[in-house]
């Protein structure tokens, strides 16, 4: 792609600078050929793994499909998330149970693949969840090769307390999604963010966090104090946040668990926009003196602040590189909000951002290729990602008001805040493939922003 | 908004537009957050606009100063009102002060935080270079999430961009 600088206003059609190995189901009559062809080639298709680039263009769902796992209700909720999960990920083409013909399977047995090669299912999920007694369960799930007329992986095994059955279900669909991707899934994670209610004027905001998928809802915090720009510890269950508690706006650090707070750091200012350091033992924010912002670290468990940056600009949103060696963050040092990287122990920064336009709220992927950033340009807000030399900027999201980017631990969907206008506008929440395609909206009970994804779950 | 109505029609706002004869934009700089609480159709001297009263802070001399887009930099409109704030303030030293800092909805969270301490920040140093003492004067931002206008237009965003001179409890 070289060091093109060029906004894709569509983000569609465009490549990505990685190619995400994966497992395709092969036909059988593309087998046959490449056993003819060479015998590398025959080596590939016995193991049934090829490389397949999820992320070009045109990019045609792999059908897959799930059929209810044996039991009771619980068993066919647990499908139903799963096969939700997959068709949301914009990567799977769940097929109807309607037309199945084979219509139940032990967990025991064999699929009759003859019956899923007509339907054209590529990949086939089954399972069975037995209660133990004493308020758990068992899940047994399978994952099939249909063209292959064998196992992806050897079949697995869960027990969960059965109040976590969703759990169960985000698990075994980050298993497939990983079996059929060679990609790391993301469904097993939650999302923090802030819930707004009341009129535009007087905004009540809380803290909130829900599943992935936007189930399991529950406030946080009760709405007396303004609160904003959550962010999740990528160790433990915690969360940093800035609130106005007492009329002193600050950092905070919340055990999501326990509900324990604690203000981080005793600095003469305003502090905000806190992240934490890829090991969970940092936390760097913007400190507040005068008219200027910079940026300071500090430990958690000596409490050392280390300041970074230094001088008359706002210098506020940074985020560390995934190796901590690294810091991205916005600063209007050069006359208006542009994007820099730094060491994580400071120094001179290197401006990346040379678009036309304001470039702000910069988060580096987990992988380390790309940071998604928010672009102000001809009145629009647009979510985009660049790699961390500043080349290769793409737009993935635009209109109106796009703000706020979050990545999922695998670095490959983001989720931002879409505002609308007026007295009765407000934000909601919206996921993206890295693609720019399959932008879906997130279900809240009301009014959403700031976003951030977990890692994850243990 | 609905409170300009009310404000537009009171013989506070007209005493004040006709002796400002400025811009149309200084209209805009009498519009408090609570006139309606404030009984602003009442000018009489004893009544809540009296000498030294906070309504007389808010609807005589103005108790907010706006902003151009992304500045901090004060307008010879904000220099004006800032001035007579001081005077009043230094005429009545009981009221400690909280500047508010506030910016539109036409920019991100965290930039916006700091845009409103940094106007925050100019409001109190242009009075306290009018005397009023620093130690009487807190500053606080709200960035983005505290609009007192709510439509989507320019005028609105206008209105956002500002900081409000609160006087609270007095002391002594």
């Amino acid at each position: 792609m070289g060091r093109d600088r060029t906004d894709f206003s569509s983000g569609k059609n465009v490549s990505v600078e990685y190619k995400i190995k994966g497992t395709l189901m092969f036909s059988l009559l593309q087998k046959i050929i490449i056993s003819i062809i060479s015998v590398i080639a025959l080596t590939l298709s016995a193991n049934a793994k090829i490389e397949f680039d999820i992320t070009r263009g045109n990019v045609e769902p792999l059908p897959i499909a799930i059929m209810d796992f044996q039991g009771d209700k619980v068993a066919q909720d647990i499908s139903a998330v799963i096969a939700n999960n997959l068709r949301n990920s914009g990567l799977f083409k769940v097929t109807d149970k309607a037309a199945f013909i084979q219509k139940t399977l032990e967990v025991g047995g064999r699929p009759k693949f003859e019956d899923w090669r007509v339907l054209n299912v590529q990949a086939l999920a089954n399972g069975a969840v037995t209660s133990l007694g004493g308020g758990r369960l068992r899940v047994d799930f399978r994952l099939w090769d249909v063209f292959a007329s064998n196992e992806v992986f050897p079949g697995e095994r869960l027990e969960i307390e059965a109040k976590l059955w969703r759990r169960a279900a985000h698990i075994i669909s980050d298993k497939i999604y990983e079996g059929l991707t060679g990609e790391k899934g993301y469904f097993d994670t939650r999302i923090v963010f802030v819930d707004e209610s009341g009129p535009k004027n007087k905004r009540v905001k809380r803290l909130a966090i829900m599943d992935q998928d936007g189930a399991n809802v529950r406030t946080l915090t009760r709405g007396s104090d303004l609160v904003l720009t959550p962010r999740f510890s990528p160790t433990r269950q915690e969360i940093t946040y800035m609130s106005f508690e007492g009329g002193q706006p600050r950092v905070y650090l919340l055990q999501i668990e326990t509900g324990q707070r604690e203000v981080v750091g005793n600095f003469p200012g305003m502090t905000f926009s806190p992240r934490f350091s890829p090991n969970g033992q940092k936390i760097v924010m913007s400190l507040q003196q005068d008219g200027n912002a910079n940026i300071y670290s500090m430990d958690l468990s000596s409490r050392n602040t280390t300041r970074l940056t230094s001088g008359a600009a706002i210098d506020t949103a940074p985020s560390y590189s995934p190796d901590g060696s690294r810091i991205v963050f916005e600063s209007d040092r050069g006359g208006r909000q542009q994007l820099y990287v730094m060491n994580a122990s400071g120094g001179q920064p290197n401006r990346i951002s040379f678009g036309n336009g304001r470039y702000s709220t910069p988060v580096w992927s987990p992988r380390g290729d790309l940071i998604a950033f928010t672009k102000q340009t001809g009145g629009k807000f647009l979510i985009g990602v660049m790699k961390p030399d500043g080349s290769g900027e793409r737009i993935l999201a635009e209109g109106f008001h796009n703000e706020g980017p979050t990545w999922a631990p695998n670095g490959r969907v983001l989720m931002f805040f879409r505002e609308t206008p007026g007295a009765q506008g407000g934000p909601r929440l919206y996921s993206i493939d890295l693609t720019g395609r399959n932008e879906r909206r997130i279900k809240t009970p009301s009014f959403a922003s700031d976003p951030a994804w977990s890692p994850l779950l243990d | 908004m609905l409170a300009a109505t009310s404000i537009l029609k009171s013989p506070a706002f007209l005493a004040l537009a006709v002796g400002l004869a400025v811009a149309g934009c200084a209209k805009k700089e009498k519009l408090p957050d609570n006139s309606g609480q404030l009984g602003l159709n009442n000018n009489n001297l004893g009544g809540a606009n009296a000498p030294g009263s906070p309504g007389e802070f808010t609807t005589q001399i103005g108790d907010r100063v706006f902003f151009e887009t992304d500045s901090s930099i004060l307008t010879p409109t904000a220099r004006s009102t800032l001035t007579r704030q001081a005077q009043w303030l230094l005429r009545y030293p009981n009221y400690p002060i909280t500047i508010e800092g506030h910016a539109d909805e036409r920019g991100t969270r965290e930039y916006n935080l700091a845009l409103g301490a940094r106007r925050a920040a100019a409001t109190r140093d242009f009075l306290s270079s009018q005397g009023v003492p620093r130690n009487r004067i807190r500053t606080i931002s709200f960035g983005k999430e505290r609009p007192v206008a709510v439509c989507n237009d320019i005028s609105c965003w206008s209105q956002n961009r500002r900081a409000r001179t609160a006087l609270t409890t007095p002391q002594g």
